[in-house]
């Protein structure tokens, strides 16, 4: 497969381009932001995202779908790192979608046609102490009547607070297992965080929450594979996401050596700042080459693909902290201000890198894969 | 054309009868390379067999056309022939300027001639090509060239000196940059092809920090050129120039790729494991692995590259961006393999260390950010590219 976007693949891209920059530029963000909006996010949005086919990319035609690739869905997610508005399609459309749809029953696919509609929000509460560590999950799952009694705590569950179900990933006497939980269940006490980038996720607590036996997702013991995919895929999307980012911040400040005038000319004329520009832009190409191949891998169901999925979040993970960081310097003070745009991107790539593993982390995956 | 699972099956059977078990394995040194030329040397029978084989199937140059003697294959059939190659771990079977950098240009700025004389043999290997480029004051500033071409009718007489003439020594032709018009810079260079046997033409290696000396010092005195040994217009040669630099540079670029055992590998065998199992150096693992982790991508993005300059996508910056990454990648790759061998590494004539291989490869490396545009020229040309300024 050509490591380049198919002429269908730039189509998808250009809708999701124009869509976000009519229905939720970066002003979107703000008015959230600063209205302290009770919800942190659009359903109005969510819903369009239905209606145009973006939440369902991932998802069966069956279950009202597109039933298009990880490679489509990372073209959203990168258009959504350009633009920034809070989203379930990442939480949702990503990773529960993916989760349900491989492993989920008739009846909890039911949820997938609510996704693909923009309808429900589907949250997964994986990630529990301060960093991602998915082989360490620690909430625990044991049988209770006919069903299971869940303990522990989540955080940094994708729109937890807004939620209409929850997967939560727990383990089990015979492994890993998931369960599709409704929020409302006793003993779950979901409170909001907003974050630096005005995202929001939540801490969930689960206190001696009982659920029936067809809460589980596959057999039990088994969540580990599904889980693991989904991650992977996730891990691909939120690289997209970074590289949308840092392609953004790094265009906003293209055009600020363009435009500001120090010393009688304008900072770009200066080669300090010209190498550095070409280094960062350097940097975004080898950040998308190496995403883009993650995500077909996927699409191709390759036995590495977790471990490219990996490669391509470090590497997307470092270069998008680069745009930011590089970004902010070269604005020079009014980098610093809220007025200016280039900030909110660099409160964005603190958050998506660590979201699904940090680029330490998905080293250390590619370290131990070659034994090292 | 067959489909590409039973271009796969004859490439593959092709390859079990015709690949020696000799020129399989991981490239080691310099010595398992074969160049070809008139005085070629080869370290055994089986890598001339080798050469041959796959010059004669045309495969040394699989996308050229096979009129040209080369393989005729599409971007997807070179890409399967690649990967069978890689999964028998065959050696390349041929190192040519030849194939990278002269055969590009001549197909795209040659006459039709010129194709027919100069591209077969490129293909199997029979003439070894050097590139006359940098001058003593002209490194950088490359188009500020000395070398004059006097026109003499249906001749030119040539004079002048060449530098950092990459195995000029051992090569049969060369492609060149002479001065036609000293009144303008750029427009008054052109790109012109002679036989190194020409009387006048003298080289004199140059020893580099290496002990070795891969690069010559070239002196032109009275050298006669034909007029039909032009390619491109006369006083255009920049054009070609420019073209040309673009292939040298993505060659250079991809010189650490797919070259010997992963750096992990080396350093764990060096070093040692901690109890865990781990290199027994965290803080050099984790720089092993950040550079593992910046070649996965690089490889990639060299990937996406060939496949946007087929799809007519290609950045105009692509190349200095792939040469600029490319070269200091692999740079840091042998300071990584330097520290990884620690001691071991600083032997310089014992055969235990194959007379400092690991040294004195580390120490050419140095070179790749300067040879073909240093990194600050690549830098300055996507910055041009970038911001659109001047001189673009």
């Amino acid at each position: 497969m050509a490591l380049i976007l198919t002429d269908e693949q730039v189509m998808l891209k250009d809708a999701v381009d124009g869509f976000l920059g009519e229905h939720a530029p970066i002003k979107h963000l703000r008015q959230l932001r600063d209205s302290h909006d009770a919800d942190g996010l659009s359903r109005t949005l969510w819903q369009q995202f239905g209606e145009m086919g973006f939440a369902g990319v991932l998802i069966d035609e069956e279950h009202g779908g597109s039933g298009l690739g990880a490679v489509e869905a990372g073209v959203i997610a990168e258009s959504l790192g350009r633009t920034l508005p809070p989203s379930p399609f990442f939480g949702s459309a990503v990773l529960s979608a993916s989760i349900l749809q491989n492993a989920g029953s008739d009846a909890q696919k039911f949820w997938l046609s609510k996704i693909a509609a923009g309808e429900a929000i589907v949250s997964l509460a994986v990630d529990e102490g301060a960093k991602h560590a998915p082989h360490r999950i620690e909430t625990r799952a044991e049988r209770s009547g006919n069903g299971f009694k869940l303990n522990g705590a989540k955080a940094l569950v994708l729109d937890g607070h807004v939620a209409d179900a929850l997967i939560v990933a727990a383990q089990t006497d015979e492994g890993l297992s998931l369960f599709l939980v409704d929020p409302k269940t006793d003993g779950i006490n979901i409170e909001r965080t907003v974050m630096v980038d005005a995202h929001n996720a939540a801490r969930i607590t689960l206190k001696d929450v009982e659920v029936d036996a067809d809460a589980l997702i596959g057999e039990v013991g088994s969540g580990q594979p599904v889980l693991d995919r989904a991650l992977s895929l996730g891990r691909a999307c939120a690289a997209a996401g970074l590289n949308g980012a840092g392609d953004q911040a790094f265009a906003i400040t293209l055009d600020y050596l363009k435009t500001r005038q120090q010393f009688g000319k304008l900072i770009g004329e200066f080669q300090a700042l010209q190498h550095r520009a070409a280094h960062l832009y350097t940097e975004l190409e080898l950040a998308k080459a190496a995403t883009l191949g993650a995500l077909q891998a996927i699409d191709e169901g390759k036995e590495t693909a977790g471990l490219s999925a990996s490669v391509a979040k470090a590497k997307a993970g470092r270069v998008a902290e680069l745009a930011v960081q590089e970004g902010v310097q070269m604005h020079g003070g009014v980098g610093m201000t809220d007025e200016f745009d280039i900030g909110l991107y660099m409160k964005r790539v603190r958050v998506l890198n660590e979201t699904l593993g940090d680029s330490h982390f998905h080293a250390e995956q590619l370290a131990r894969a070659r034994n090292y | 054309m067959s489909d590409p699972e039973t271009f796969r099956l004859e490439v593959r059977n092709w390859l079990e009868a015709n690949c020696p078990p000799e020129v399989r394995g991981l490239v080691e040194s310099e010595n398992d390379l074969i160049w070809g030329g008139r005085n070629a040397t080869f370290k055994t029978p089986a890598h001339k067999a080798w050469m041959d084989a796959m010059g004669a199937k045309g495969w040394t140059a699989p996308e050229w056309p096979a009129e040209y003697g080369g393989g005729g294959l599409t971007r997807e059939q070179a890409k399967i022939l690649q990967s069978e190659l890689l999964r028998i771990k065959a050696q390349p079977a041929l190192s040519s300027f030849g194939i990278w950098m002269l055969g590009p240009a001549l197909l795209a700025f040659g006459t039709e001639e010129q194709k027919k004389k100069y591209l077969p043999p490129i293909v199997r290997g029979e003439i070894r090509w050097c590139q006359g480029y940098s001058e003593p004051g002209s490194g950088s500033d490359l188009a500020s060239l000395q070398t004059r071409a006097e026109d003499m009718g249906d001749h030119w007489i040539v004079n002048g000196q060449k530098i950092w003439t990459s195995y000029a020594d051992k090569a049969d032709w060369i492609f060149c940059l002479v001065r036609t018009d000293p009144s303008n810079k750029h427009r008054g260079i052109s790109f012109v092809l002679f036989d190194m046997e020409t009387p006048g033409v003298s080289t004199r290696p140059i020893t580099l920090i290496s002990g070795k000396s891969p690069f010559c010092e070239t002196f032109f005195d009275n050298v006669r050129v034909e007029k039909e040994n032009l390619v491109g217009e006369l006083n255009r040669g920049w054009d070609v120039a420019k073209y040309l630099l673009a292939h040298e540079r993505t060659m250079i670029g991809a010189m650490g790729e797919g070259m010997g055992r992963p750096l992990g590998e080396i350093a764990r065998d060096s070093i040692g494991t901690d109890d865990q199992g781990r290199i027994d150096d965290p803080m050099l693992r984790a720089r092993i692995t950040e550079w593992d982790m910046d070649a996965a991508a690089f490889k990639l993005a060299m990937d996406s590259a060939v496949d946007r300059m087929k799809a007519g996508q290609a950045h105009p910056a692509l190349a200095s961006m792939l040469k600029y990454y490319g070269s200091e990648l692999n740079k840091r790759k042998y300071e990584l393999l330097m520290a990884a061998g620690g001691i071991d590494a600083l032997e310089w004539e014992s055969e235990r260390s194959h007379e400092g291989d690991t040294a004195r490869s580390w120490l050419r490396t140095k070179a790749n950010s300067i040879e073909g545009g240093t990194t600050e020229v690549q830098l300055n040309i996507i910055a041009k590219h970038l911001l659109n300024l001047p001189g673009a």
